[in-house]
């Protein structure tokens, strides 16, 4: 058992100073951005005067680690900051976009992940037969073709033609779930449509590679149906490669909806980090970037995690 | 005679092939073999691979491995044909009538799942007992079968347990859903010679007991004597010999039978050392990093120019790491190596290219120790190249005079690994080795992969080549009879000690340790009856149970 915890607890750490390291990277990475916050508030006009003033005031002009120290230290009691161009307190705005962000997330992830690990599990069963060549061809299709052109598509038949979704998916607290849930059901199926390919395609090959085993042929030879052999048999021992896609998915959920909230306007993380940088309002940005790269770090620490877990010689050691 | 239970008549089988460059195309590898096995008796089917014992036996459950097609004949089972009946017929065959016991139980259990669920599986999802009845027939089998603490071995998965005792798992898993019928396929094959004999018992009292029929597949004659009621000699696919367990084995009929029976045809003398040792291993102490205890205690050999010392123990005994050290590819923590009169670096880095060179090894897997992309005239060439710069014609000749020494001609120089066969893949990599002029050769189980009489001239060869090139052997071994077959001097390991060292006979001769006796006395005979005999005269039990 202490072998089990000892590389848990390895995987953890590594995972902090990772978040640790990203967030040093953010910071120097916005420290060399050109342009200047203090201009682009006042504008061309500004005097030198009003820009050291507002410089000062901003605290532009602390030595970088010192504003790294106090920016991190801040960060960890959840104190964001405040963002330069609105004066808003960037923990409140950005709490309610990451809420959004994280809502469609789920939802595309509760239906694209079942969806796609039993498409990989058909696949399988009829592999190299007419349902592994279709379930391959419609998704591969979808992936290839990029997303904001399928996010049109689906808005000109569906929400123009159709009139069954909105187009304009803006959603707030005063909705139902019901309601809520009418509105994002575009994004959700063109997110899905994104995400399907890859972690489909994983799990087919996952378990096909465990298929050759031996103790499949025993399974096989034990008189089992072919669609047992493969959940019980096969699926047990390719969880890692399949948690391990299925999180690099969901990561995607998360930080690569950028064009999607940009196409049917959703109010989420990543529209709000585009306006920012647009503004060049560096507080926002830094915070963006560390809240995404938490996410990302975490997910795939999570599937490290089960793929570790996953391992009968680890869990249950000799 | 009852009527049978099986039912063999004319099964051809065929198989698609996809050879190097060619078109696939179907051949036919089982050509019309018929049988009959009655209720409760054991047939034990014989040969070397690509006879097409597995085969048969797969056929017995209607199972094709990979692109295998049963392509005529009848099988019957249970007073059906089994190859014209529907899936689902065949499905409540598979596991319920017929069950399987493959040559690895440690491929053959699902690394995920814990040994009981995997034992009462079959009997559940066939309707045979109630999940409560399986496990109680289970946990009766594990018992009967000998394995420790029956009542709780079930909750362990298998990697928690040893290969003997998964092996007896397995009998476990296809003897539960009480068949008609067992296929045994080489069940006992990857165990140690030591532990084969326990296992072997096991199987032969619960066919015993239970009444259950068995096909009981096999190359090694003397093992399928001690448990079978008939035999079936294969070879090639074709029958060669079918007959009472008797009379195969007291009066074969056939050549080829007659061959099996009397393999071992090399009577080697031993040497006397003339000079200085080739080869001093002084007090060799090692252990792997990351662990904490010795896999090599004190270890002590020496080995004469053009002679062959065997290496002999059971899996775990430290044979294969004591050649780790010798070749520098583990730094023991004490002792030297003392090499062709100087001191050899404990670590790879610190020899030099002339200790490389009169140093070479063979491995047990001939095809994975050859690049499946290159000609053999290039493996052979490379350590020409590499050692003594030869190019072009020089170098061809040379290849040549070496596919000559192994008895291969000059028409393989072009032909890939996977176009041989496995004897001639082995003799390329002795070839290789040689083509560096060594002074010591270290063979690490080279024929253990190979059939009984494919492997007996591999030895013949090595025992040529020494005469003619003074090479010494380091021979690691769990064969008794190669090392009876081929040694001057044995060393028996035991749990990283050398228990008994000294000359052939020496060591082969009376009075004996418990551990060589125990060794010496599992090595099967061709003698019915033997393996009780053994069992009841053994004075310890091999660390492999």
């Amino acid at each position: 058992m202490s072998l089990l915890i000892k590389l848990l607890a390895q995987r953890i750490a590594l995972g902090l100073v990772l978040l640790f390291m990203v967030s040093v990277l953010i910071f120097a990475g916005t420290m060399i951005l050109p342009g200047d916050v203090a201009q682009s508030i006042l504008g061309q006009s500004a005097t030198p005067e009003a820009l050291a003033n507002m410089r000062r005031d901003l605290g532009l002009n602390d030595p970088p680690l010192q504003r790294y120290f106090s920016w991190l230290g801040g960060f960890l009691q959840g104190d964001l900051g405040t963002a330069l161009t609105s004066g808003q307190d960037i923990a409140e705005s950005l709490g309610k976009r990451l809420g959004n962000t994280l809502f469609l997330a789920f939802w595309a992830a509760i239906i694209s992940v079942p969806l796609a690990i039993t498409l990989g599990l058909i696949a399988v069963r009829y592999r190299e037969r007419w349902p592994d060549k279709m379930i391959s061809a419609v998704t591969l299709a979808s992936i290839s073709v990029p997303e904001f052109l399928i996010a049109y598509i689906a808005i000109f038949f569906v929400s123009v033609r159709l009139r069954w979704a909105p187009s304009v998916t803006t959603i707030h607290d005063g909705m139902s779930l019901g309601e809520k849930l009418h509105t994002i059901s575009l994004p959700v199926a063109v997110l899905t449509l994104v995400v399907l390919a890859h972690m489909m395609r994983m799990t087919r090959a996952a378990i096909l590679n465990v298929m050759q085993s031996a103790y499949i042929e025993t399974a096989e030879l034990k008189g089992l149906r072919m669609f047992n052999i493969i959940w019980k048999h096969a699926f047990p021992n390719s969880v890692a490669p399949i948690v391990n896609v299925v999180m690099l998915n969901m990561a995607y959920l998360v930080v690569g909806v950028v064009v999607i909230e940009v196409v049917f306007t959703y109010p989420g993380m990543g529209q709000y980090l585009v306006d920012h940088v647009s503004k060049r309002d560096i507080p926002v940005v830094q915070a963006c970037g560390l809240i995404f790269a938490a996410v990302y770090i975490g997910l795939n620490m999570i599937a490290d995690i089960v793929s570790i877990l996953a391992n009968p010689r680890l869990r249950h050691p000799k | 005679m009852s009527e049978p239970l099986v039912k063999v008549r004319d099964l051809k089988i065929g198989a698609t092939v996809y050879p190097p460059g060619e078109k696939p195309h179907d051949i036919e590898i089982v050509h019309g073999v018929s049988f009959e096995l009655a209720p409760g008796k054991v047939l034990g089917l014989i040969g070397e691979s690509g006879a097409g014992k597995s085969t048969i036996g797969l056929a017995s459950m209607a199972y094709g491995r990979g692109g295998v097609k049963i392509t005529g004949g009848e099988v019957w089972v249970n007073g059906r044909d089994i190859l014209k009946s529907n899936l689902g017929d065949v499905r409540s065959l598979r596991g319920g009538e017929v069950t399987y016991v493959s040559q690895s139980a440690a491929a053959s259990f699902n690394p995920a799942k814990q040994i009981m669920d995997q034992v009462t599986e079959a009997s559940i999802r066939h309707g045979k007992f109630s999940k409560k009845d399986a496990e109680a027939r289970a946990v009766e089998l594990f018992r009967k079968l000998g394995l420790p603490d029956p009542e709780n071995i079930g909750t362990r998965y298998p990697h928690q347990v040893s290969g003997g005792q998964l092996q007896r798992c397995m009998t476990a898993l296809a003897l539960c859903p009480e068949p008609d019928l067992v296929v045994f396929d080489e069940p006992t094959t990857a165990l140690d010679v030591t532990t084969q004999i326990d296992v072997l018992m096991a199987i032969k009292e619960a066919i015993r007991d239970t009444g259950v029929a068995a096909l009981y597949i096999t190359h090694d004659l003397a093992v399928v004597a001690q448990v079978s009621d008939d035999i079936l000699v294969l070879k090639m696919g074709d029958m060669v010999e079918y007959g009472s367990v008797d009379q195969i084995i007291n009066d074969p009929q056939e050549d080829y039978t007659k061959a099996l029976v009397s393999v071992r045809s090399i009577d080697h003398q031993e040497k006397v050392a003339t000079s200085e040792p080739v080869l001093k291993v002084e007090h060799i102490t090692a252990r792997y990093k990351g662990t904490n205890f010795d896999v090599l205690h004190d270890v002590n050999v020496e080995l004469h120019p053009g002679q062959t010392l065997a290496v002999v123990g059971e899996s775990g005994s430290g044979k294969s790491t004591l050649a780790r050290v010798i070749t520098g590819l583990l730094p023991p923590r004490g002792g030297n190596v003392h090499f062709a009169g100087r001191d050899l670096s404990a670590a790879l880095g610190g020899r030099s290219r002339e200790d490389l060179r009169e140093l070479q090894m063979i491995y047990q897997m001939a095809d994975v120790a050859m690049n499946p992309r290159q000609t053999v005239g290039t493996i052979i060439g490379r350590p020409l190249e590499f050692y003594f710069g030869l190019k072009g014609a020089e170098k061809q000749k040379r290849i040549l005079e070496l596919l000559e020494e192994i008895e291969m001609g000059e028409g393989f120089i072009d032909r890939y690994p996977a176009e041989l066969s496995g004897g001639q893949k082995q003799r390329v990599c002795i070839a290789r080795a040689l083509a560096a002029k060594p002074k010591l050769i270290i063979c690490d189980e080279v024929t253990s992969a190979l059939d009984p009489l494919v492997a007996d001239g591999i030895l013949k060869l090595l025992l040529d080549l020494q005469k003619v090139e003074d090479v010494a052997y380091l021979f690691i071994t769990h064969d008794l009879a190669t090392v009876k077959a081929i040694a001057d001097s044995i060393a028996v390991m035991y749990q990283g000690k050398v228990v008994r060292y000294g000359g052939k006979t020496d060591v082969l001769s009376p009075p004996f340790d418990d551990y060589t006796d125990l060794l010496l006395s599992s090595v099967p005979e061709m003698k019915l009856g033997w393996l009780e005999e053994v069992i009841a005269n053994r004075k310890m039990e091999s660390a492999g149970n």
